[in-house]
């Protein structure tokens, strides 16, 4: 039989999606359905002095309007819990509706339910809410200083948490005997993460059980589950049941747990109905956490031969207003601990101070806090480049962890457990021809016209956070391995049920593609179900590019407790000793003997009618594994991005990007390609369009799709992709993650390319996004 | 998203629906529904009546007659964009059409819901001052025509009285020797123009006879620049640059991804650059 592993058989998730037969939360419907209105604060900081009800429930079907009175009475505890703690963090109460104050615009106040959503709508207008406003503050660094409204008056300063990783002094020393050193204050852009999908919940109490079902749009039902039952609602774990159906992306949004998916539970166990909620996209744009939003000043120290020998960074990261599920550690250890990039640094030091804002909160949002790290890195190796005159290619040469030198043990905590970064970049050089470029770009800066630029971004990241006990140390409040329970059939088709929640990344065809592989037996015989926790036994969900990792290596864990089993019963069935078969291509054999051998379907229909079985096994052939990965995997790769810049209109025009990238082996290379094509559409995004902007008042401008720019197809280009294979050391398939791969390298890369083009200017730095009119005004200053 | 409670009325004819207006106090007009439903779901529009004029085949089509080519009121801007009629005497207005929006915008929305919204950074208005076109009301008292220069009053403001109906345009057939262009600066976001340079110019014997120019989203109505000193010249570039800089906007428009004194030196860019466009192609 052919291996699947490794071939772009095409997604089984799609005939239905694309036809529009998908099941998404709000194409639900209950018997007896009402439907919630969340009224929300217009303001980024007031007092509420009174809420009055009395006119939204006058409207004729109007079933109950709840403000924060009901949470109290309802007794339950009410509260959006944070899901990873620092050392000293500070956790304010984030309550699941405001009581007495509200801290940014799109903060829950009230919510109406009804007996459909437009009378829903209309009665959320009617509910009136007396508000003194206050001052408020949303911009990061403003919130820093003297004198700036609390958000939290428990939190002094608006610092949510101090937090340092590294060796300050001997940083210090190395900028002490530098021989070039480069700066930048550099912002990391606000980003809104925009899933297709809006965030939707459809809760259904039944008080004669005591039973909910929630079904909502998650990337992590059982985290879901425990983090409202448990914080929120109340209520046994084992009564609820959360289902995540088709997601519509998530992009990190729909790992968080939210006030609004509780707000409508609770809703229902008051009414005894089924509640449905599905945001606006405006609702969506004030209440989904946001991405970035990093203040950074950082500087990088080398020597006369162009050798790294230090690097500073110090970071204002905001939180927004509540501390969102994961948001601590977003910017300490999935930045931080990356400051080292591709290269062998021996000095690093990273300093973050987390910041409360009155903003929506800020938590992870694809690449979570390693875009972040990225930028800041191969912003200063561009900077670097120009410095020591090696240029951009040969300043990263220089400095690359050798091949040799794996595991590589950072300054920063991550041991690298492989790496081969020359390749990758030589690739890229020879994909993008970059001599002819470098001439053509010589050539043009004579003669007045458009300038080109070429950028690159040589990035590592850290996928699959691991392992438990190691996460749990740094203050994660959460396993992070995966599970999965395969069973085969009596007919030897195949079901598996993983822990990790698909919304749209394609695992039902992967995961297939690996049972398949490992079993010898044809994909179309693998049903792969995710998404409902009272189908699949506890899992961690889909987030931080960990599903194929560990995901992937908890179901090859499982068929291989399957294989030995089936082992056992075929050796009995064939009269052999187990040691003496093995397994290939669907069948069990004695080895040297080509013609005793049984097939999986013989073995398994044994294993169920267990009428010729041994006396010392169990009936049955499933197997169920938690698989707990030894390290983080480590995808890195080259990014060359090539632009045009107008500098009569400052407008950029994209002509080539070429990604090579190492993701170790590759389960299904079209699916890779399209993770990297989405990742470097919302990265390119980030650099050339994204921006969530609040005025000073602390009201969202940018919040709405007329004035928040997503990336259009139009707007890109096509990408050229290749890849170099180092396979993961550590797990079973020597897969590493590339979900978030794209949109980690690709900012660095595109500002680095406008950057170099504008070279003649004497810029050297422009914040993204990088809007015509900002470059036009670097240009003419 | 969900907009308050309206009632919906469909006209059969362009005399009902001046009618139902009549009736309906604050009642709005729809037509491809591109511009008010979205106000309507955002709730900054509540009409207590939508009146759907949509179906009224009566304002549909393009023809030529006279040296005029007329517009009904219904033409979608896909039909506007492919229309040969257009393309042979009006090109810079299929042009312009085209930039709307994406397909699906330009097979429902209609000219004129799109003029009688009035946004500032639309493609269309622009080249009907460019060409001087002329906008075709009635009311139960009449018909009037009022010229586009005079029609788009401020910002998402018209010459539209409230027991009116906007009917048709009619725009003047460019004569021979008359190139025409449109050039847009799109928004990243919305895809309307941050700022829409609409030219023509006329050249017979290698000299300018006549010169135009008007750019949309500058101003909160589209601002026309005086270029006559195009004329006579051999419409080098030096002279197009020196007429498009004459672009001048009292308070332009700015939002957070173009300030005002941006969008006046891209008005003058793309100003120059559609003259140019335009001579290329006299």
């Amino acid at each position: 039989m052919a291996r699947v592993l490794g071939t772009s058989i095409k997604r089984r998730e799609d005939p239905a999606l694309i036809t529009g037969r998908g099941k998404y939360t709000d194409d639900l419907q209950a018997a007896g359905m009402a439907h919630a209105a969340i009224v929300r604060s217009p303001y980024a900081h007031a007092r509420i002095r009174g809420i009055d009800t009395s006119a939204a429930e006058a409207l004729p079907g109007v079933l109950a309007v709840l403000t924060a009175r009901d949470v109290a009475a309802a007794g339950i505890p009410g509260v959006v819990p944070v899901g990873w703690l620092l050392p000293d963090l500070k956790t304010p109460a984030h309550p699941m509706i405001a009581a007495d104050t509200v801290r940014h615009v799109g903060d829950a106040v009230a919510v109406v339910v009804a007996e459909d959503r437009y009378l829903a709508r209309d009665a959320a207008e009617r509910v009136a809410v007396d508000y003194e406003p206050l001052d408020a503050v949303a911009d990061v660094v403003a919130a820093l200083e003297d004198g700036a409204p609390a958000v939290h008056e428990d939190a002094p300063g608006n610092v949510a948490f101090d937090w340092e990783i590294g060796d300050r002094e001997s940083v210090d020393a190395a900028f002490a005997s530098a021989a070039h050193t480069v700066e930048l204050d550099l912002r990391n852009n606000r980003l809104i993460p925009h899933a297709i999908e809006p965030r939707a919940v459809l809760a259904s109490y039944d008080s004669s059980t005591g039973e909910m079902t929630i079904h909502m749009t998650s990337q992590n039902p059982h985290v879901h589950r425990l983090l409202m039952t448990l914080a929120s609602l109340g209520m046994p774990e084992h009564k609820v049941r959360i289902v995540a159906p088709e997601v519509g992306g998530g992009f990190g949004s729909k790992i968080h747990h939210y006030a609004d998916e509780a707000i409508v539970g609770l809703c229902s166990m008051k009414l005894d109905r089924p509640v449905k909620w599905t945001a606006t996209r405006t609702e969506t744009n004030l209440t989904d956490a946001h991405g970035r939003d990093h203040s950074t000043h950082c500087e990088l120290a080398l020597d006369a031969d162009g050798r790294i020998t230090g690097l500073r960074v110090d970071t204002a990261a905001a939180m927004g207003a509540y501390l969102s599920t994961f948001a601590p550690a977003v910017p300490t250890y999935l930045y931080g601990t990356l400051m080292s990039g591709q290269y062998d640094i021996p000095a690093i030091h990273c300093h973050v101070t987390g910041v409360f804002t009155h903003t929506a909160p800020v938590d992870a949002y694809r690449g979570a806090g390693r875009p972040e790290a990225t930028y800041v890195v191969e912003r200063l190796m561009h900077l670097a480049g120009e410095a020591t005159g090696l240029g951009p290619v040969e300043v990263r040469r220089r400095n690359f962890v050798p091949p040799d030198a794996f595991p590589y043990q950072t300054q920063v905590a991550l041991a690298y457990d492989s790496g081969n970064y020359g390749p990758a970049m030589d690739r890229a050089l020879e994909m993008i021809g970059y001599d002819d470029l470098k001439t053509e770009q010589a050539s043009r800066r004579g003669n007045g016209g458009k300038l080109i630029g070429i950028g690159f971004s040589s990035y590592i990241e850290a996928c699959g956070l691991a392992p438990s006990a190691v996460v749990g140390s740094l203050g994660a409040q959460a396993g992070q391995w995966e599970s999965a329970d395969v069973r085969v059939h009596p007919t030897a088709s195949v079901t598996v049920y993983t822990g990790s929640s698909s919304h749209g990344q394609g695992h039902e065809t992967t995961f297939s593609q690996i049972v398949a592989d490992k079993l010898g037996i044809d994909p179309e015989a693998v049903e792969v179900i995710h998404g409902d926790t009272d189908l699949v036994q506890f899992g961690m969900g889909t987030y931080g590019s960990r599903s194929a990792a560990v995901g992937g290596s908890a179901i090859v864990k499982s068929v291989e407790k399957i294989i030995e089993k089936g082992k056992k019963i075929a050796a009995h069935l064939l009269e052999a000793s187990a040691e003496d078969l093995e397994y290939e291509d669907g069948s069990f054999r004695v080895a040297g003997s080509p013609d005793r051998a049984l097939a999986l379907g013989d073995v398994a229909l044994q294993a169920y009618l267990a009428h010729n079985y041994p006396d010392d096994l169990e009936p049955g052939l499933s197997a169920t594994s938690f698989y707990d990965p030894a390290n983080f995997t480590y995808p890195f790769g080259t990014h060359v991005c090539v632009v045009e810049v107008d500098t009569e209109t400052g407008s950029i025009e994209l002509l080539r990007y070429a990604a090579v990238d190492d993701v170790g082996n590759v389960i299904n290379p079209m699916i890779v390609d399209g993770q990297l094509h989405g990742g470097l559409a919302q990265g390119i995004g980030q650099a050339l369009w994204e921006n969530a902007v609040y005025d000073d008042s602390g009201q969202l401008v940018s919040g709405s799709l007329m004035d928040y720019a997503v990336p259009k197809i139009h707007n890109l280009i096509p990408f050229e992709l290749d890849r170099t294979t180092t396979p993961c050391p550590h797990n079973p398939l020597g897969v590493k993650g590339v979900g978030e791969a794209g949109a980690i390298a690709s900012p660095a890369a595109v500002v680095n390319a406008v950057v170099d083009a504008l070279a003649p200017f004497g810029i050297s730095h422009i914040d993204m996004p990088l809007t015509p009119e900002k470059v036009w005004r670097a240009v003419n200053s | 998203m969900y907009p308050a409670q309206f009632d919906y009325r469909r006209a059969g004819s362009v005399d009902e629906a001046l009618g139902l207006l009549q009736e309906h106090e604050d009642a709005k007009l729809m037509a491809g529904g591109h511009s008010l439903i979205p106000m309507m779901k955002l709730r900054l529009a509540q009409p207590p009546v939508v009146i759907d004029i949509g179906r009224l085949d009566e304002l549909k089509g393009i023809s030529e007659a006279g040296g005029s080519v007329r517009v009904g009121s219904l033409t979608t801007h896909a039909d506007i964009a492919a229309s040969d009629v257009l393309a042979a005497h009006c090109p810079v207005f299929a042009e312009a059409a085209g930039h709307i929006g994406d397909a699906q915008v330009r097979n429902r929305g209609t000219i004129g819901g799109n003029i009688a919204h009035a946004d500032p950074g639309s493609d269309i208005p622009p080249v009907l001052v460019l060409l001087g076109a002329s906008v075709h009301l009635q009311s139960p008292s009449g018909t009037r025509s009022v010229a586009a220069g005079d029609f788009f009053q401020d910002l998402l403001m018209t010459d539209v009285g409230e027991d009116e109906i906007l009917t048709h345009v009619d725009v003047p057939a460019l004569g021979s020797g008359t190139g025409s262009a449109y050039l847009k600066f799109e928004h990243p976001a919305s895809g309307y123009a941050v700022v829409g340079a609409a030219a023509a110019v006329t050249v017979q014997d290698g000299r300018c006879t006549a010169a135009g120019l008007v750019v949309g989203g500058v101003g909160a109505v589209p601002t026309t620049v005086d270029v006559s000193s195009l004329v006579g010249t051999d419409l080098s570039d030096d002279a197009i640059a020196a007429a498009a800089s004459g672009l001048d906007a009292e308070d332009p428009i700015g939002d957070i991804f173009a300030s005002g004194d941006y969008r006046v030196h891209v008005g003058k860019v793309y100003g120059k650059r559609a003259l140019a466009a335009a001579r290329d192609r006299a």
